[in-house]
């Protein structure tokens, strides 16, 4: 536990593996940036690896003031005791006020592990963080300038704001893909500050016999335009029509947990809270209903069209654009209409309209 | 090697029921009015210490921290197999978020000596995958979470296949270690019946207290308190027994430091809570017909959308 302190830095764990960063460090970069300019205090990363290459620059870029680098051949691959040590001793030294981490599964593991050893707050799964005040019920003190740790709770039904304002560092992990990625800017200078590991003595109790890390089939976040199916596809051998509508518009194909779960699509392919969050600017919904749990890992489209049988389905709530009707005449009208390029025609008898 | 295996297990509401009578006005959730069961990843961590108990022999121990209805859970352990039960119950416990949380277990699991803690990745009601983690760290345990499968324990070393997002890894460690584990690890065994029928009538003294004047004979209501006492104490010996009695500690049993439990060692407050509205821009619906879906088309061409 450290001090409240008013000068402490932002911090963002800077997860990495086999040299290569996580997106969610990176996206994490443009929040920490509006963090820290609202506190007048500098944005730092912090990257623990066996071989720094050209991370601290990448960081930098994303928009860093500082990156504190740690490089020892033991911290090439994630362990929490190793890592968990390493940032002790790091939040010690410096004491940062805010320190947030990806909510991976390396990011879930090693934010207890420092929240323990340190007896400081942790908010776990973020959605939002902005900076505000908070006063205690049934007390007249206000905390001034606090982080604000926003999260979906009981199962994404509820919207909790979590504040720790009395045993510092303030903590959250934050979900991949809730915070858009910035673009990077190579002409932007920072500070790379070289520490030590300090891990002699330390005793690092894992050993892995195997890694085995691959790319996910497909890259949701990246995609402009997604086609996305649920239970009312039916079966795999109908999700087939979600993969053509996606062909013939260049989209990616994604699926709610419910399509996941009944084995019509890929893990890799899941949206909502417990798969992929995506922002893309139009989803395309098809036999999903919508339930929270879904919403939560798309409501941030630009354009929503819903494709459902029932006009009541709390997806349409959600929706811009909404058709009633059954999935397996209205999309292969949609691709006959498309590859005819009679919409092309509507748009421009619009345009002539206009 | 025998193992003792201890399970750290919780009761929750089921969030994936809640519908629109379990939110109040507020936009808080009604937890009575959702059903309470066994948090579903507890539940592959209880079997996963019942197959080692199989396979090298020892004992399945578990725990769980709340109020005493959380028994139903712990009855439910008992049923599908577990050798022990142990109710962690406090008024000064409440309001413990994570931190305070993994404090008190940690004390607890402390006094059972145990070779294998185990616990569910993550609990559905606050999905934070935070308790086993920290409760690694209390006990200074190596800690494998995201366990996906167990691969089996030989020379005291403990071997996990663990989930990593993007891929997984094998991993070893010497016990005693503690491990987080996920839905996928395994598939829980149902309820033996023969064990359904003996452990209904296992109880936590709270709850023998609670429902003292039904199952105490006599004159009930006109024993003194001392009295009351005794009888409570004489049905709890019976029950223990017959091995039917949840043990039941609180946080003076585990000489818990009470700074570190409760309110005050919980640094995490909550500063609002809002119901998800679920709310899109304008809507517009097109028929479900040829003309219909041209328009739409048209319209997602000429904003861009699409093309």
């Amino acid at each position: 536990m450290i001090e409240v302190n008013r000068q402490g830095e932002v911090w963002i764990f800077a997860e990495q593996e086999d040299g290569k960063l996580s997106d969610v460090p990176l996206e994490l970069m443009s929040k920490g940036r509006e963090l820290a300019d609202k506190l007048s205090v500098p944005l730092a990363a912090v990257l623990l690896a066996a071989d720094g290459g050209d991370m601290p620059a990448a960081l930098i870029a994303q928009g860093a003031d500082k990156v504190y680098v740690v490089i020892d051949e033991r911290l090439g691959h994630y362990q929490a005791a190793g890592y968990g040590h390493v940032l002790c001793s790091l939040i010690e030294q410096h004491t940062p006020q805010i320190f947030l981490y990806g909510a991976t599964p390396i990011g879930r593991d090693l934010a207890p592990t420092v929240a323990s050893a340190m007896k400081c707050g942790l908010t776990a799964d973020c959605t939002d963080l902005q900076i505000g005040d908070h006063k205690p019920a049934g007390s007249d003190e206000v905390h001034k300038n606090l982080l604000l740790q926003i999260r979906p709770a009981f199962g994404g039904n509820i919207i909790a704001t979590i504040v720790n304002f009395d045993r510092w560092p303030q903590m959250a992990t934050v979900r991949e893909g809730v915070m858009p990625l910035g673009e990077p800017d190579t002409a932007r200078s920072g500070e790379i500050v070289e520490c030590a590991a300090n891990l002699d003595g330390v005793q690092l109790p894992l050993e892995i016999i195997e890694s085995h890390r691959r790319e996910k089939a497909v890259n949701l976040k990246a995609s402009r335009i997604i086609v996305a199916g649920g239970a009312g596809v039916g079966s795999k051998d109908n999700f087939q029509l979600i993969w053509d509508l996606a062909h013939c518009l260049g989209a990616a194909v994604g699926g709610s947990r419910a399509a996941i779960d009944l084995g019509f699509v890929d893990h890799d392919h899941q949206i909502g809270q417990t798969g992929t969050t995506v922002r893309p600017a139009l989803y395309i919904a098809c036999g999903i209903s919508g339930a929270v749990q879904h919403a939560a890992g798309m409501s941030e489209a630009g354009k929503i069209l819903a494709i459902n049988t029932d006009a009541d389905a709390p997806i349409m709530g959600l929706a811009h654009f909404g058709i009633v009707g059954d999935l397996n005449v209205v999309i292969p009208k949609m691709i006959k209409i498309i590859r005819s390029g009679a919409g092309v025609e509507q748009a421009a008898q619009q345009v002539a309209d206009a | 090697m025998a193992l003792n295996c201890v399970v750290c297990v919780k009761q929750v509401p089921d969030t994936k029921r809640i519908t629109g009578e379990a939110m109040t006005e507020e936009g808080t959730v009604n937890r009575r009015a959702l059903p309470a069961i066994f948090n579903p990843e507890d539940l592959n961590a209880l079997e996963t210490a019942l197959t080692l108990r199989a396979e090298h022999g020892g004992t399945v121990t578990v725990v769980t921290m709340g109020l005493p209805s959380a028994c139903e859970v712990l009855r439910d352990a008992l049923v599908r197999g577990a050798d022990r039960a142990i109710l962690i119950t406090d008024r000064r416990a409440a309001a413990s978020d994570t931190l305070a949380t993994s404090y008190i277990l940690s004390c607890a699991v402390k006094k059972l000596e145990a070779d294998i803690v185990l616990c569910g990745r993550q609990a559905i009601d606050g999905d934070t995958a935070q308790v086993g983690p920290q409760l690694a760290e209390k006990l200074s345990l190596p800690v494998i979470s995201y366990v996906e499968e167990l691969v089996g324990i030989s020379d005291g070393k403990i071997t996990a296949k663990r989930n990593v997002g993007n891929g997984w890894e094998v991993v070893t460690c010497t016990l005693p270690a503690l491990l987080t584990v996920m839905e996928t690890a395994n598939t829980p065994r149902p309820p033996a019946a023969r064990r359904v029928m003996k452990f209904k009538k296992a109880r936590a003294k709270s709850e023998v207290e609670a429902m003292a004047a039904d199952l105490l004979e006599g004159d009930y209501e006109n024993y003194t308190a001392e009295l009351k006492a005794t009888e409570v104490e004489k049905y709890c010996a019976n029950l223990a027994d017959r091995g039917l009695l949840i043990e039941q500690w609180d946080l003076d049993d585990l000489e818990a430091d009470l700074t570190w439990c409760g309110r005050s060692g919980s640094p995490t407050k909550v500063h609002r809570i809002q119901s998800v509205v679920l709310t899109g821009g304008e809507y517009r619906e097109f028929a479900a017909t040829d003309d219909g879906i041209a328009e739409l088309i048209g319209e997602l061409i000429h904003d861009h959308t699409v093309g």
